[in-house]
């Protein structure tokens, strides 16, 4: 934390050693302008929250990054290498793995088949090695580090039930685990706490905070204030597109302009 | 009423060449609707390209055998031109894409354009000599035992169709059971989520394309070394979605469902319609009422109906999980 404590906390500043750097950034649909984003840098092994009310275009910024969407001009880079028109796989196998705002589970595989999809580098999935068959040695190793993260985000014990039969809250918990099994070094979680209960809210809370402790770099996109407050070490605050603020969490609660746009002045009276 | 006679119409068809063929073809659709999900409804083409690959080979002078191996490979071919355009399309449209597929490739086949290649409407005869000189059964003869027998040339492709229906289904299984086939199954449960753990999903669906076409391709051989015979009017619409009925009612997305969906459908088929028949010739009312060519008819709507009451009762199949379709 200690070095947040030298950033500025105004839209588009610099950080020392940012993973993700974004530059110029737009995507429009039709008249509106979804994303627009100047500058933006993101911390090396930090948990970084984007808030904004709907429609500021925190998922379309989610959409952009991770290749599901095409943007209309701008650059963005992660780790200095270039990201513009690359596919969303690609992105993937280049360290930076999203989740998805509506669960996506693979409902009609079993919990570890979803999570062994998820590995890298195994050489029965292409073509030749399925048929050769020389797959079960990376296959075993796999299945020993999808069993302990399983283990790690307490769903171990659903590992051989299809994945269709998981509750919602187990789910969000797979699917961050699952991608983990992709070694992200950037891990982009879209509303990892929507619809969850408040105690299950608390365990996905902690396994956000144990990533950035696993070394690595969360961003996730987040509607609750309190939530947002008890893990982030930075904030981005979006509006209609831009960047209106960035900043530590107690900083921006304070922020009028954030107050204004965002949280309206129910919350600008609890914050005062 | 001669129930015997149904039943062995049933049976001889239900383990004949023409269900191992069915087979084979529905097992090659399994792949791709089965295991990935893709709504391939130009499933046909690729049957038709492989028969006609491989009586084109042997009407231009090439051999039995090369003929075999360009049929296959036109099935292949098929799937990468048909997926290069389509498979970036959503689900649906590459669905109605691959309609219009099916359609074109047979309508080219009958055109009078190209009947100095295929044989327009008339088609191909005889191209699988060289297949039956190797026939070790005397044709002269006849093999089995009271209603239940068969001709030494229907032997053996029976014993030929259903060798292929095995190695094809143990190659499947391989595929299937393997890492390769777990991303397929996970691309058919969800695209973006696959894509975003960072498998490339355009070249696994266009792979399953391409080897369910090839299987399809092996299929359509079959039928056309059966019947000695290629004609565009063999490869309508209408056999695509018999063999959907076969994938589903044997329960898609598993290894012998398709296979088993064939025999099940075949003996069904044949065993109706020798009871239709029969219905008609000796049961005097029904005789009045439908005519011999009706009767024939009538098989095709209870195939719709037998359709329908699968879907609404037993979505799964015969072998598909009860489980499995629960789940979502």
């Amino acid at each position: 934390m200690n070095d947040e404590a030298v950033i500025e906390p105004v839209p588009g500043v610099p950080k020392p050693d940012p993973v993700v750097t974004i530059d110029g950034l737009g995507r429009s649909f039709g008249g509106l302008q979804a994303v627009d984003v100047d500058h933006l840098e993101i911390q090396r092994h930090t948990v970084t929250s984007i808030i904004g009310p709907n429609g500021a275009g925190k998922t379309t910024l989610f959409n952009l990054l991770t290749g599901f969407d095409k943007a209309d001009e701008g650059t963005w880079e992660l780790n200095g290498g270039p990201l513009v028109g690359i596919p969303s796989f690609k992105v993937a196998r280049r360290g930076m793995v999203r989740t998805f705002q509506l669960t996506k589970a693979l409902s009609r595989l079993t919990v570890m088949e979803n999570m062994l999809v998820a590995a890298k580098d195994q050489p029965g999935e292409a073509l030749r090695g399925a048929m050769l068959g020389r797959w079960r040695g990376v296959e075993e190793a796999n299945e020993q580090r999808a069993m302990d993260l399983l283990e790690r985000f307490g769903i171990d014990y659903m590992a051989y039930e299809y994945a269709g039969s998981c509750s919602g809250g187990q789910r969000k918990l797979l699917e961050m685990a699952r991608a983990l099994m992709v070694e992200p070094e950037v891990i982009m979680l879209d509303e990892p706490m929507a619809g969850v209960n408040p105690a299950l809210t608390q365990s996905l809370l902690g396994q956000i905070t144990g990533l950035k402790d696993s070394g690595q770099t969360v961003v996730f996109v987040e509607h609750d204030m309190d939530v947002v407050q008890e893990i982030s070490d930075w904030v981005v605050v979006l509006a209609e597109g831009r960047v209106i603020a960035e900043g530590p969490p107690e900083v921006i609660a304070k922020n009028p302009a954030v107050i204004d746009a965002y949280l309206g002045a129910e919350h600008g009276e609890a914050a005062s | 009423m001669d129930w015997l006679a149904i039943l062995a119409a049933g049976v001889l068809a239900a383990i004949g060449p023409f269900t191992a063929a069915y087979a084979v073809s529905a097992s090659g659709l399994n792949i791709q609707f089965g295991y990935a999900g893709l709504l391939n409804f130009g499933h046909v083409a690729f049957m038709l390209v492989g028969a006609y690959g491989l009586a084109m080979t042997v009407e231009f002078g090439g051999s039995f055998w090369l003929g075999l191996i360009v049929g296959t490979g036109a099935g292949v071919l098929l799937g990468l031109i048909m997926g290069l355009p389509t498979l970036r399309l959503r689900a649906d449209y590459f669905a109605i894409t691959s309609i219009a597929f099916g359609e074109v490739i047979r309508l080219l086949v009958r055109s009078s354009w190209a009947e100095g290649a295929t044989g327009g409407v008339f088609g191909i005869q005889g191209f699988a000599n060289s297949f039956f000189e190797l026939n070790p059964f005397d044709v002269s003869e006849l093999y089995g035992f009271g209603r239940f027998i068969v001709t030494g040339r229907t032997l053996f492709m029976i014993v030929v169709s259903w060798s292929v229906v095995l190695a094809i289904t143990f190659l499947i299984a391989r595929l299937i059971n393997s890492p390769w086939g777990r991303v397929i199954k996970a691309i058919r449960e969800d695209e973006d989520a696959t894509a975003s753990l960072g498998k490339n999903t355009f070249v696994y669906k266009l792979q399953a394309l391409m080897i369910g076409g090839g299987v399809a391709a092996i299929s359509g051989m079959l039928l056309a070394i059966e019947q000695q015979n290629v004609t565009p009017a063999s490869y309508a619409p209408r056999v695509t979605f018999i063999i959907y009925v076969i994938v589903i009612l044997g329960g898609a997305g598993t290894i012998l469902g398709p296979v088993l969906g064939a025999v099940v459908f075949n003996f069904m088929f044949f065993s109706i319609d020798s009871f239709m028949v029969q219905l008609q010739a000796n049961v005097g009312f029904v005789g009045d009422v439908l005519t011999p060519a009706d009767a024939g008819l009538i098989k095709l709507f209870l195939v719709g109906v037998a359709m329908m009451l699968l879907m609404i009762f037993r979505p799964q199949g015969i072998l598909g999980s009860r489980e499995e379709e629960l789940v979502q």
